[in-house]
């Protein structure tokens, strides 16, 4: 899937993340910002990455700001982001 | 058994890792009202996750999903059929035509993903005048219905009625939807108490639906599904007369008689079939029936 | 003769303080104080150096407290519960020498029997006459009880009053009696009301703390303890505090009658008190408006000192006659240690406060937590600090179950028969983890930056260095 505009979903909720979604500059970038980020880091960077692996997103820059989320609510946030940003938006 | 329902904001990652932990039988995770128009997909693929992922044990799983002349209710049914969740809620609905569509399109879902058609089940919500006066016909518009859903909110601006706390100006829907749910051989349940700091009223309401035939009742809040639970389960009078009529007739099938009594009353069929589900729900509850 | 003296700095001289002695602070003002640094303000005026703080409890108003540290104004801290920047600071590695924490009761015990010696107490009074009689329930900075500041008062070579609001002789009650006080300051304010007390302790509306607050009060009725003449104690914060909601019907329907409640007052033990629940409180420490107005007008709600509150050392104290107490914890390990002295990065966040205290005084411990809190699950392997110890503790309650601590036999019984949904401690901790994965991270290994003295004097665990 190709990301053609910046795009965000999730919030700043506990047990949520919020997530930020722009075209890339060639490659895929994921930034992760974690208040559990000592423990879960890897884990929520993986999550993220197994979703644009899914989707074939291969250039884009992702910024994750987790509040504790569980990988469920990562990858279904990342997912959100990603299929906003891959639609061009007529609205 | 299904006694309480309770509503979960389909879009709120908290809410739903927690929505099992309240005793309720069942949850309703929302895609409906309860989600921003903006947030539709974020929340279909959460709910869609949360079942994947987490574990609700006993607890049913019915999702509500957006109304038909919605753009987003395909999208709902195609994330949440393939979950296989015990119960889909549509809403708004006016009719069996309404049915029949969202039966069709589940039914595609089910075919495309190898599940056997019909495995998921329908609990209409009857919200518009239209709906309540075409209950019977929407209970028995297709095999997955397995109950109704009540209301009121909706239906009360529908009727152009003032909604009040007493829901007398419900009084005619709610007889009605119980009317036709049975008619049909489905379960029927009624609306939310809507004030979730009035406990009395809560009381008073969940009593006043039982003792009209309701299953069980909805809730909007967690504080309220214990009342619920107990106002809806059997009472330990009614399991203790159930195993007497049971008794009674075993009794009666000894001594080869044809008619049995109890105390002073006649025994009939429909008292042993109330009898029997007295205490199957007890059984099923873990209450006081262990009488075979 | 007068013991009025014009400003703080002057008291400070009177009071014959110099480098490396002891000044001690209480902490009734919370997170509104502005004595402490108002005193420390003057005496790094004065160039005194080398100072030990001993302050019942640190909040982030305290934060001034971080550059009379780099200055080297103040060199030690001992401190019962520490908490915002200065705790930051002090977690990475502020202080060369590390900060003694001690417990509520663990603090007179060691004042009261000389382990540890107060050359100049610096007590905050929101109301004092001029010979010293002070009392917490009037005037405009009125905290309530002031029974942390008591041992302080009694056992300090010199004792300063520093007040904001100055009654005629003899002001009653009082709290401070005039036989210990040196000298009295008035100055313009001692704290800031909104950071002092809350207007009304709000109930938590959070239906997972509703939760584990419904099972908690199930856990007290199955223990049996739930009898004429009970005693009960809880925490200000969420589940803890909610378990008061459930208690009042259950003790309603019982028609007994509790002898006392115990500890930090809120609003939600005043209702109790008022509809009869309780004979008395006893009241250490007020939370709320509501308290500080009762401890003031109601005759069976009585101020009580932190010796008899809870100290080791005393002949008795009143968790020693303590039935219930509901706790928290940012980690309880499988052997039910309690930590709730740092987070999970090690970081300080808090401190024992009473927690080791009543659980070693109370037949029934609980501490009520969620089974994780934004993804870190409750249960761990080991805690980072070693607060209060494990065999003090009686059961954990979460939202999806309720571990009894094995060594409890009677209560284990009680709560296997009570339908309460029980399972092991090490249960917990997997379905937390089912939910979470296994939390990564390292144990901070830097050089100790904080001693924990358990309350019998001995230390039960070091804090290290984040960095």
């Amino acid at each position: 899937m190709e990301i053609v505009q910046n795009a965000v979903a999730g919030t700043l909720e506990s047990n949520d993340v919020f997530v930020s979604v722009e075209p890339g500059q060639g490659k895929l970038d994921i930034v992760v910002q974690s208040i559990v980020f000592e423990q879960f880091g890897k884990d929520i960077f993986n999550a993220a990455q197994e979703v644009c692996v899914q989707l074939r997103v291969e250039n884009a820059s992702l910024r994750l700001e987790d509040r504790g989320a569980l990988d469920c609510t990562i990858k279904a946030r990342v997912e959100t982001a990603l299929k906003r940003a891959g639609e061009v938006n007529n609205a | 058994m299904r006694r309480t329902m309770l509503f979960i904001p389909g879009n709120s990652p908290a809410m739903l890792l927690n929505a099992d932990i309240h005793q309720s039988d069942a949850v309703i995770l929302d895609l409906e009202d309860a989600v921003a128009p903006g947030e539709k997909d974020a929340a279909r693929m959460l709910v869609r996750n949360a079942i994947q992922s987490l574990d609700y044990g006993k607890t049913e799983i019915i999702v509500r999903v957006n109304p038909l002349d919605t753009d987003y209710i395909r999208g709902d049914l195609e994330a949440i059929v393939p979950l296989k969740p015990d119960l889909i809620m549509p809403t708004k609905v006016s009719d069996a035509e309404y049915i029949h569509q969202v039966d069709q399109m589940m039914n595609e879902i089910e075919e495309k993903h190898g599940i056997p058609v019909g495995t998921v089940g329908l609990i209409p919500l009857l919200e518009t005048a239209e709906g309540i006066e075409n209950a019977y016909s929407i209970a028995k518009s297709s095999k997955r219905v397995k109950a109704l859903f009540l209301g009121a909110e909706d239906l009360s601006t529908d009727l152009q009625a003032i909604r009040s706390k007493k829901s007398d100006e419900i009084l005619y829907a709610r007889g009605r939807i119980v009317l036709a749910a049975r008619a049909a051989g489905v379960e029927v349940y009624d609306t939310p108490f809507t004030d979730v700091n009035d406990d009395e009223g809560l009381l008073q309401d969940a009593t006043f639906a039982r003792s009209i035939g309701f299953t069980g009742k909805a809730s909007i809040s967690p504080r309220h599904v214990s009342a619920i639970n107990e106002v809806f389960s059997p009472s330990l009078e009614d399991i203790t007369y159930a195993q007497e009529v049971m008794e009674a007739i075993e009794e009666g099938k000894r001594q080869g008689k044809g008619a049995v009594s109890l105390r002073g009353k006649m025994i009939d069929k429909p008292i042993v079939d109330r009898a029997r589900k007295v205490l199957e729900a007890a059984r099923e509850l873990g209450l006081g029936g262990t009488h075979e | 003769m007068s013991k009025m003296i014009q400003n703080l700095g002057d008291a400070i001289k009177a009071s014959g303080l110099k480098d490396g002695m002891t000044i001690s602070f209480h902490h009734h003002l919370r997170n509104g104080d502005f004595v402490l640094n108002m005193v420390l303000e003057e005496i790094a005026k004065l160039g005194l150096k080398d100072l030990t703080v001993q302050a019942s409890s640190l909040f982030d108003c305290h934060a001034p407290l971080i550059d009379h540290i780099k200055s080297g104004v103040v060199t030690g801290i001992e401190t019962n519960y520490m908490t915002g920047r200065l705790a930051k600071a002090v977690s990475e590695g502020l202080l060369k020498k590390p900060v003694r924490f001690r417990s509520h009761g663990g603090r007179p015990a060691a004042i009261d029997t000389g382990r540890v010696h107060i050359d100049v107490a610096f007590v905050a009074a929101p109301a004092a006459d001029r010979m010293g009689n002070a009392n917490g329930v009037s005037g405009p900075s009125a905290c309530g009880s002031l029974g942390y500041a008591i041992p302080d008062s009694r056992r300090a070579d010199k004792v300063v009053i520093v007040t904001d609001y100055l009654c005629d002789y003899p002001l009653f009650p009082c709290s401070i009696e005039e036989t210990d006080v040196d000298f009295v300051v008035k100055v313009d304010r001692i704290g800031d009301p909104k950071g002092i007390v809350s207007g009304t302790t709000q109930m938590t509306r959070d239906p997972v703390a509703l939760t584990i607050a419904r099972y908690a009060a199930d856990v007290i009725s199955a223990s049996g303890l739930l009898k004429e003449g009970f005693s009960f104690q809880t925490g200000a914060g969420g589940a803890s505090l909610a378990v008061t909601k459930y208690l009042e019907p259950m003790i309603q329907k019982l028609g007994v009658q509790g002898s006392f409640g115990l500890g930090g007052i809120t609003g939600y033990l005043v209702d109790m008190l008022e509809k009869g629940y309780f004979r008395e409180l006893m009241d250490v420490q007020c939370f709320d408006l509501k308290a500080v107005e009762s401890i003031r007008t109601n005759p069976n709600h009585h101020e009580v000192s932190a010796t008899r509150y809870a100290s080791p050392a005393a002949k008795t104290s009143c968790v020693d006659s303590l039935d219930v107490v509901v706790l928290g914890a940012t980690q309880i390990d499988t052997d039910f240690n309690v930590n709730v002295h740092t987070d999970s990065n090690g970081y300080i966040t808090g401190g024992s406060g009473g927690h080791s205290d009543t659980a070693a005084g109370a037949k029934l411990t609980m501490i009520v937590a969620p089974l994780f809190r934004a993804r870190l699950p409750i249960v761990v392997n080991k805690v980072l600090c070693k607060s209060t110890p494990g065999h003090t503790v009686d059961v954990l309650v979460t939202q999806r179950g309720v571990a009894v601590n094995p060594q409890n036999k009677d209560l284990y019984a009680a709560i296997k028969s009570s339908g309460l949904p029980m399972t092991d401690i090490h249960d917990l901790k997997n379905m937390a983890e089912a939910y979470t994965g296994a939390p990564g991270g390292t144990v901070p290994q830097g050089r100790i930056v904080a001693d924990v003295e358990y309350r019998d004097g001995s230390i039960i665990d070091h804090i290290r260095c984040v960095k």
